[in-house]
């Protein structure tokens, strides 16, 4: 079970949060022209990376809030959490 | 009957408590602090059970958790478990326990017959033997195979003992309590660090219980009774015994095993049977020491043959002599302190040592005390059945090839060691990059990947000293680290004796003309002619060697026999071992009961159950509850005699002719405030919201951004920035996380809040003509004609006191309300609803009355709102704003979904107008067509429509919309139906709309 520190929680197990996808996806902007492509690579087209990837969870039983996390997908090293409105750098 | 094995002094056992127990339907006794094993041997019961494969003879080899044979069937306080290790199981009064994998008992066993004809089962038997024919497989050849194969016997009754979790964080975490786990666990806590140290067995000590050393002037086992002591007197130290971690997990999450009650004949009331803990450590010390490893020979399987570390223990911590005539069979010094321990009490052992001329100071204690020892002699084959009757033994040649002549000398036990292999399960599951150590042919733990460490002999370091000043030192080194505190312990004096070099010699090879079996599993009858059978077929990973000759598997997971079976890989395969590698550890380390693992968990506390607060009042009133999620609701309220059809039948009618009210609670509800809840509601809905005004509700439909639709429901405008969201019962949840998501997420900029109150508000549908009626009842003071509350109208009414929201919305397609009012008072106003409705025919209605309201109305639901359909597919599409974009509005307009022929609701009418269709059934042209015959759509939702009494079905089907009319077949191969059918509309009643606004 994954240990996360909610940025605003603190230490947490795993069994409190929902897994939310990639934290990289933008959506695009509401009432804007935007081709097939685009749309599809931000409704179905995920890369499967092994490795470091930011991800969203959402803190489902704790404080509820969406947080960001950077984790490695083959070893589950958690290196950094942020809250939803801190920019990934 | 005396215990004709037992010492007449010694051991740790309580000689002044006998305890009495059973074994296959014998009576015996032994001593408190006996195992089963310990107290059968005692006994001189040497023999336990029969083989997996061969049902040849079994007997004790370890005496712990190592065990390969000694498994039993336990009956405790009229409860059986099956495959309890008789080395792990402490003796209680009453105790019974059985011998598994024999029949008709252990003495006679039929299955034995596999033992003649072995040349039949070899590697991979279960694969190649019974592949033909094939309808032999489930009928002939698996239940033989499950009856003659098995292990013990599972319970099929309600286990009626309590298992239970427990969470705990500490600040070091160590597994074992041997002198590794106790220096550490010392150092650490004089450092003021939490400290949690853990032993699987009984007694706390490990190997110093059993050992010939010194430290401070103490013996080994009082050195380990003072730590104790002392740990269990500090408030940051926690100690457990009978209690295995078994698991290492994903960030420092390791889970232990407690068996709080496996040792008394009953378990204590108000006692769990066993504990899971979930232990979070920041650092993990492993100090699960070592195992040691056989020396494969001819018949190594004999009973009577076992390891001489076990021998040393039964007679040490038990009293117990595993044989008058013992034989030991070593190949470095372990062996001798064993004939030492032998001697002490009297009895004669021989020494076989595969060494040439080893000297240190305890072998040189053996001869001082006149042991005979034969050097450069290996055990050949173990003769006898049942029991060892005597050893084929000879000399063997410098480069351990050629064999001397063959003697036979007499002996009833072989104390076989074969060196130490480390106990590193729990490294290698951490993550840890396991390394092979020549010094000791064994892997030892390598680069760590969590934080763990691990000491002594389960790191490969034998000497105590050495593990000592190590464990001492890491200790006090990781708690440091944590608490910022040192006090130095100072280094106790030790004394033991040191020891020489081990002969890295582990296979005697076969006499010329002889084909003894040479076991290297125990448990699963894995030889070394198996392994060989395997490579020879092909099989090159030792992940595969292992699959298919089962080598290393079953309860004992190869504690004793893996490190042998990949000497064999390796020399066969002419490769180092660690080349050839070792099969993944996983968890759990020793077999963990289900019970165990499931907890608390069953039963009603397999999920929460939760009930509406008119639950109460259902139940009175004969309601039958169906499950929708965690929620119980009332399916049908029986009536005298009535079923399901006939209850929801008359339900539905009544609510239809007068007025029905159905408890509402369990939909999700949603509060939802701010001055940008109007823009939120307009994105996440289909449908304009900007422009509701207050004290109005509307119907709303909101999509995932793959233009699935996600949910509907009702949102009532309660004030200028107060909104009250309505979801369906089964995705109150997610919609609120969807709600969530956007707002923290994608529109940060909207000021806006959510929150669930599904809990705090009861609800009731009042639905059917006469519904007004009772709310003018129920609501003296307000105006509830249709002016006064139009339908989608919303006020506040005051419910003889009782604060009430009144919504008009209707699910049933009748004239109906919704009446909310705060969970407290739900009981009370569905009493005053029931009063109120007397007069007019008021009847409680089910969630199947429910749902043949709604189907035959053409209402969507749950189930063609099933995550596969769009809103065209449910007739919604005038639902869908062309003037301003919302979620998953872009991909509506992708080429399938705008196809001329998509799928569409439609009405589905037997012809013959009475047979019933089945839900989930195929519609096809042709019902005689070839298999697969041609889906053109399937069966939604069925009912049997009480407005036109005959059955109803909804349906999604292909190019819907121009079906209307068409005559095609419903198909429903799992209940064997074919059934003619005409597809209608789906709105089969009120078509439009007429009686929601009357």
């Amino acid at each position: 079970m994954l240990h996360i520190k909610c940025p605003h929680c603190g230490m947490r197990s795993q069994n409190e949060f929902s897994y939310g996808g990639d934290a990289t996806i933008k959506r695009p902007e509401l009432g804007k022209e935007i081709s097939d492509q685009d749309w599809d690579n931000f409704v179905y087209n995920r890369k499967s990376l092994r490795g470091k990837h930011w991800e969203l969870w959402q803190h489902l039983s704790g404080c509820r809030q969406w947080i960001k996390v950077q984790r490695d997908t083959a070893t589950h090293e958690i290196f950094k959490t942020l809250k939803a409105n801190e920019e990934i750098s | 009957m005396t215990q004709s094995f037992r010492l007449e002094s010694g051991g740790l056992i309580n000689r002044d408590k006998k305890i009495s127990f059973k074994f296959n339907g014998k009576n015996y006794y032994g001593y408190e602090g006996d195992t089963l094993a310990s107290a059968l041997i005692a006994n001189g019961v040497h023999l336990i059970g029969r083989s997996f494969k061969y049902h040849r003879p079994r007997g004790f080899f370890g005496a712990g958790v190592d065990e390969p044979y000694a498994i039993v069937q336990l009956y405790r306080n009229g409860e059986t478990e099956p495959n309890i290790k008789a080395t792990e199981q402490e003796l209680f009064e009453g105790l019974e326990a059985k011998s598994v994998n024999c029949w008709p008992s252990v003495n006679f066993d039929v299955g034995a017959i596999n033992n003649f004809l072995k040349i039949f089962l070899p590697a991979g038997f279960y694969y190649k033997t019974f592949m033909w024919p094939k309808s032999f497989w489930y009928k002939i050849y698996e239940p033989f195979i499950r009856r003659a194969a098995g292990l013990g016997t599972a319970s099929i009754k309600h286990d009626k003992e309590r298992y239970e979790h427990k969470y705990e964080y500490c600040d070091v975490l160590i597994t074992g309590s041997g002198p590794s786990g106790l220096a550490s666990a010392y150092s650490a806590a004089k450092n003021g660090a939490k400290v949690i140290l853990t032993e699987d067995k009984s007694r706390f000590g490990g190997t110093l219980l059993t050992s010939e050393v010194n430290i401070g002037n103490q013996s080994g086992k009082e050195w380990a009774d003072s730590i104790i002591s002392e740990l269990k007197e500090m408030p940051n130290v926690t100690v457990k015994n009978r209690s295995q971690v078994f698991g290492y997990y994903d960030h420092n999450m390791l889970v232990m095993s407690e068996r709080i009650s496996d040792h008394l004949p009953k378990t204590k009331k108000f006692h769990p049977k066993q504990r899971l803990w979930y232990i979070r450590a920041k650092e993990v010390l492993i100090s699960s020491g070592s195992i040691e490893r056989p020396i494969v020979f001819g018949n190594n399987d004999t009973p009577g043959v076992m390891l001489s570390s076990a021998a040393k223990e039964y007679m040490k911590v038990y009293g117990v002599l595993v044989g008058k005539k013992p034989l030991i069979f070593t190949n470095n010094d372990s062996g001798y302190e064993t004939a030492i321990e032998f001697k002490k009490n009297g009895i004669d052992p021989i020494i076989l040592d595969t060494r040439k001329e080893p000297q240190s100071e305890i072998i040189e204690e053996a001869k001082n005390m006149n042991i005979n020892i034969k050097n450069s002699y290996v055990v050949v084959a173990a003769q006898g059945y049942k029991k060892v009757k005597s050893a084929d033994i000879a000399k063997i040649s410098d480069n351990k090839e050629e064999l001397g002549s063959i003697e036979n000398i007499e002996c009833d036990c072989i104390c076989v060691s074969g060196f130490w292999t480390p106990t590193i399960h729990l490294a290698s599951q951490s993550g840890n990059k396991t390394k092979f150590n020549e010094d000791i042919d064994a892997f030892v733990p390598g680069i760590s990947k969590q934080n763990e460490k691990t000491l002594g002999a389960a790191n490969g370091i034998y000497t105590l000293e050495e593990t000592l000043k190590d464990s001492f030192e890491q200790g006090n080194q990781l708690s440091k680290k944590i608490t910022n505190n040192e006090n130095k312990v100072s280094f106790p004096n030790v004394v033991e004796k040191k020891s020489t070099v081990h002969d890295k010699f582990w296979c005697v090879p076969l006499p010329k003309g002889k084909n003894y079996k040479r076991f290297l599993d125990f448990q699963n009858d894995v030889a070394v002619s198996d392994i060989e059978i395997a490579l020879k077929e092909g099989y090159r990973s030792i992940e595969h060697v292992k699959r298919y000759t089962t080598l290393g598997m079953a309860t004992d997971q190869g504690k004793t026999s893996n490190l042998n079976g990949l000497q064999l890989v390796s020399k066969i395969e002419n490769k180092v071992v660690p080349a050839v590698g070792h099969t993944t550890f996983r968890p759990p380390y020793s077999p963990v009961s289900i019970g165990a693992i499931v907890g608390r968990e069953v039963g009603k506390h397999s999920k929460p159950t939760r009930k509406s607060p008119m639950h109460s009042w259902h139940e009175k009133n004969n309601a039958v509850f169906v499950d929708a999620g965690v929620w119980l609701r009332p399916r049908y309220y029986k009536r005298g005699e009535e079923n399901l059809f006939e209850a929801s039948k008359r339900e539905a009618k009544n609510v239809r002719t007068n007025v029905g009210v159905c408890d509402v609670t369990t939909l999700g509800k949603i509060d939802i405030k701010g001055p940008d809840a109007a823009e939120l509601l307009n994105r996440v809905y289909t449908n304009a919201w900007l422009k509701l005004p207050v004290g109005k509700a509307r119907y709303g439909v909101m999509l995932r951004e793959d233009g699935i639709v996600m949910d509907d429901g009702t949102t009532t405008r309660i004030s200028e920035n107060h909104y009250h969201m309505t979801t369906t019962t089964a995705q109150a949840a997610s919609v609120l996380s969807h709600l969530e998501y956007y707002l923290q997420l994608v529109w940060p900029e909207l000021n806006v809040n959510v929150v669930s109150t599904t809990e705090q508000w009861a609800g009731a549908a009042i639905a059917g003509p006469k519904s007004r009626e009772v709310l003018k009842k129920l609501f003296p003071k307000s105006d509830v004609t249709n002016e006064g509350l139009p339908f989608m109208g919303y006020m506040e009414g005051d419910l003889f006191g009782v604060k009430a929201k009144i919504f008009r919305i209707s699910f049933s397609g009748e004239l109906a309300y919704e009446l909310n009012v705060e969970s407290d008072n739900g009981y009370f106003m569905w009493e005053k609803i029931i009063e109120a409705g007397e007069e007019f025919g008021i009847q409680p209605y089910g969630t199947e009355a429910l749902s043949t309201l709604r189907i035959e109305m053409g209402h969507v639901a749950g189930s063609e709102l099933d995550g596969r359909t769009i809103p065209y597919d449910n007739s919604l599409e005038g639902l869908l704003s062309k003037k301003k974009d919302f979620i998953g509005k872009r991909s509506l307009s992708r080429k399938a979904f705008a196809a001329e022929d998509r799928q569409k609701i439609v009405g589905v009418v037997p012809l013959d107008k009475k047979t019933s269709i089945p839900e989930g059934s195929h519609l096809v042209k042709d019902s005689n067509a070839p298999l697969p015959n041609p889906k053109l759509g399937y069966i939604s939702a069925s009912c049997w429509s009480v407005e036109h009494d005959n059955p109803f079905s909804l349906a999604i089907l292909k190019d819907g919309r121009n079906m209307i009319g068409e005559k095609l077949f419903v198909m429903s191969p799992l209940k064997n139906k074919v059934i003619p059918v005409e597809i209608v509309s789906s709105h089969y009643v009120d078509p439009k709309g007429e009686r929601v606004r009357s």
